[in-house]
């Protein structure tokens, strides 16, 4: 499914920016990969490298999504793929809807595709029961897209617009970041209820927290922007028990 | 009043004037007495210019106006239809149409309404309607502005409002003050007067439109008395071609716990200015003055907004926002005046813009003169582009550039567009606005750079 070789990402316009320093990952159909990592480690970055963010410049490496290159794509282009991206921080929009914005969001995509657009009605069917599904409160969706939305109402939101849009390949950015315990189930259980073998998911988190709930496949430990270890779901028990430490200590010698 | 400078076009104006007052047998001499104080006002003053001091007009160059030419010829060749497609329209609306500031009774399509009496402002004077003598150029005429002045000189028809005390009436009054389909660029100076009394409770809905490409110039003036405990909720849509120059003044006078709530919806001419002055001049009086203005191409578009809280206990808000593009010019000048007495006032400003393009320009002047202690009030302006982070979260769910920032400025012209509440005027303004937004984008450079 996706095929991460030697990527290499700076911020754009900052020389010796590099954030990160050759990253290999392979995630599979039907998979899930954790990828955890301290503060600054470049796991967020990774995350907004994969979906084209404007910020971040590409300086060595490839990404290829089903055996094609993504790198030369726009981050719609992507999208138009199955690539999703939940953000850490989803952005506050005035006067936006989040009906309004999903419908725009899949007539691109049927357009892309050339394929027919989603009827209104069928549309309105579609996203009241995902609205219904996430437990969105139905008169939250129908304010300007997050506006006033507490933390955990914007990663609902996230969910909501994962059911939606039902890509091939979820990427969710600290998504746990910020929640209580039971907005935490609820993402999970979003997750888990959209696991099937088709349908690919990088779960990037500092904390072994979330991994209670999604149980990974595989799970990465990102350190400076390299990857020092990759393991099985025990290793997320590993890093909640002894942190960080060693591994910083590893990467520092080496560097 | 002395000026350093001689006065700029008069000449261009006297022709017509001396032409009105030469063939007005027919009117009362107490408007005589007033379209000649006007003339005298403006032949003193003359077009504004930006010379040193002109606070009012350093921001706007209005030398294009200065250099054109315009016929005075009242009145013109319009169809219902014409304007039905033009403008917004609904038929259980009282609608009074004047046409090159002439009253057209065809063209209006009034009902039989309690308590409302609408029709032509020159029938008004010549019957001595209601107050009209002592109402007419109360507000707006007497004071030594240019073109309240200019209109004054050429009072002669226009739109004459009355709402008998107790008088609610749910279906808006709209009135449409259109310029004919020739090729002939032409002045007009249509007046409206609108004098609601007390516990009366009104939707005015003010278009300003024209059928020609051809450059127009319109002076209008709208003077409104808000008796005591009286609710006014006001629209002012103004879509004039691209070529035109329209210098509007709107002056509401509000007595006691009287409400007057405005949204002005400005996206036409070449030069435009929305005058607004409300007096707060009772106690509890409120005024809610908000607008959206859009521009693009090389467009100048003024709100020149102010409140007078001259009693105590009265509250004031203003609020604009700004879409500008191409190598447009946007000014808001916002004003608050709180006089000695009006103890308890609270007040609030606030302008927001977005640029499109870094061709385009606002002047955003919020002030405050306080002349009272116990007052409460606010005041700010922003002007950003939009924002990047946002257009990657749109584009990140697949939706494209383009539409990415339809959404965006669509988003941030939402809240206004809301405000129009009648259904005939919300359709009309979502419409104009999403014909515009394509066209503001297209002029648009720095989308994504902020």
């Amino acid at each position: 499914m996706l095929e991460i070789n030697n990527l290499h990402a700076s911020v754009v316009d900052i020389e010796n920016s590099e954030i990160l320093n050759g990253i290999n990952l392979k995630v599979g159909k039907g998979e899930v990969h954790a990828i955890m990592g301290p503060n600054g480690s470049g796991k967020s970055t990774l995350a907004n490298v994969l979906m084209g963010r404007p910020d971040y410049l590409v300086t060595d490496g490839d990404v290829t999504l089903e055996g094609e290159s993504i790198l030369e794509l726009r981050p719609d282009q992507r999208a138009h793929l199955g690539m999703f991206l939940a953000f850490q921080y989803p952005a506050e929009i005035p006067g936006v809807r989040p009906w309004q914005f999903l419908k725009a969001a899949l007539d691109s995509k049927a357009e892309s595709r050339g394929e027919d657009k989603m009827s209104v009605r069928n549309f309105s069917k579609l996203f009241d029961e995902k609205v219904e599904a996430v437990g969105i409160n139905p008169n939250l969706v129908k304010r300007s897209l997050n506006e006033g939305f507490s933390g955990g109402e914007k990663k609902r939101n996230e969910m909501l617009q994962l059911e939606v849009l039902q890509p091939a390949l979820a990427i969710l950015d600290e998504t746990d970041s910020g929640l209580d315990v039971d907005a935490l189930r609820i993402v999970a259980e979003g997750v888990n209820s959209m696991r099937s073998p088709e349908r690919s998911f990088i779960v990037v988190t500092h904390y072994q927290r979330l991994l209670n709930y999604i149980t990974p496949d595989v799970v990465h430990i990102l350190v400076k922007g390299k990857i020092v270890k990759t393991g099985g779901a025990d290793l997320a028990l590993e890093v909640e028990k002894d942190g960080y430490q060693e591994y910083l200590e590893a990467a520092g010698a080496n560097a | 009043m002395t000026l350093a400078t001689p006065a700029v076009a008069v000449e261009k104006f006297s022709g017509a004037y001396e032409s009105l007052a030469a063939g007005s047998s027919d009117v009362p001499e107490w408007l005589k007495a007033v379209r000649q104080q006007g003339w005298a006002t403006f032949s003193e003053l003359g077009l504004p210019t930006k010379r040193r001091g002109n606070e009012l007009w350093k921001y706007t160059n209005l030398q294009p106006l200065a250099a054109a030419d315009f016929a005075y010829i009242v009145g013109g060749l319009v169809t219902v239809d014409q304007i039905k497609a033009a403008g917004p329209w609904d038929d259980a609306w009282n609608t009074i149409v004047v046409v090159d500031g002439k009253f057209s009774a065809e063209l209006s399509n009034l009902h039989d309404t309690v308590g409302l009496d609408a029709g032509s402002l020159a029938e008004a004077i010549s019957s001595g309607k209601g107050d009209i003598e002592s109402q007419l150029a109360s507000l707006a005429g007497r004071e030594e502005y240019a073109f309240t002045a200019l209109s004054t000189a050429f009072i002669e028809d226009g739109a004459y409002i009355a709402i008998a005390d107790g008088t609610e009436l749910e279906q808006p009054i709209q009135v449409v003050f259109v310029t004919s389909d020739d090729a002939e660029s032409r002045a007009s100076y249509p007046r409206m007067v609108v004098d609601a009394g007390a516990n009366t409770s009104i939707v005015l809905i003010e278009t300003y439109l024209n059928l020609s490409d051809s450059a127009q110039f319109s002076a209008p003036v709208g003077e409104l008395f808000a008796g005591d405990q009286s609710t006014i909720r006001h629209y002012r849509v103004q879509i004039e071609n691209e070529s035109s120059f329209h210098l509007g003044t709107t002056r509401v006078r509000q007595l006691a716990d009287s409400n007057f709530t405005s949204t002005s919806f400005a996206v036409g001419a070449s030069i435009a200015r929305n005058d607004v002055h409300t007096l707060l001049d009772a106690p509890g009086a409120t005024c809610t003055l908000h607008g959206l203005y859009m521009t693009s191409g090389s467009q100048q578009q003024d709100q020149e907004i102010s409140t007078t809280h001259a009693k105590p206990g009265c509250s004031s808000n203003q609020f604009y926002k700004g879409i500008l593009s191409g190598k447009s010019h946007a000014v808001f000048s916002g004003k608050v005046v709180v006089m000695r007495d009006a103890q308890k006032s609270d007040a609030t400003q606030k302008d927001l813009n977005l640029l499109l393009s870094r061709g385009a320009e606002i002047d955003a002047k919020p002030s405050l003169e306080i002349y009272a202690d116990d007052v409460t009030v606010a005041h700010g302006a922003t002007a950003g582009h939009v924002d990047k982070d946002t257009l990657f979260y749109l584009q990140s769910r697949g939706v494209d550039e383009e539409t990415a920032k339809a959404i965006l400025v669509r988003g941030f012209a939402e809240e206004m567009l809301n405000e129009f509440e009648p259904k005939a005027l919300n359709d009309f303004v979502e419409r104009i606005t999403d014909e515009r937004i394509p066209i503001l984008l297209a002029e648009s450079d720095t989308i994504g750079t902020a």
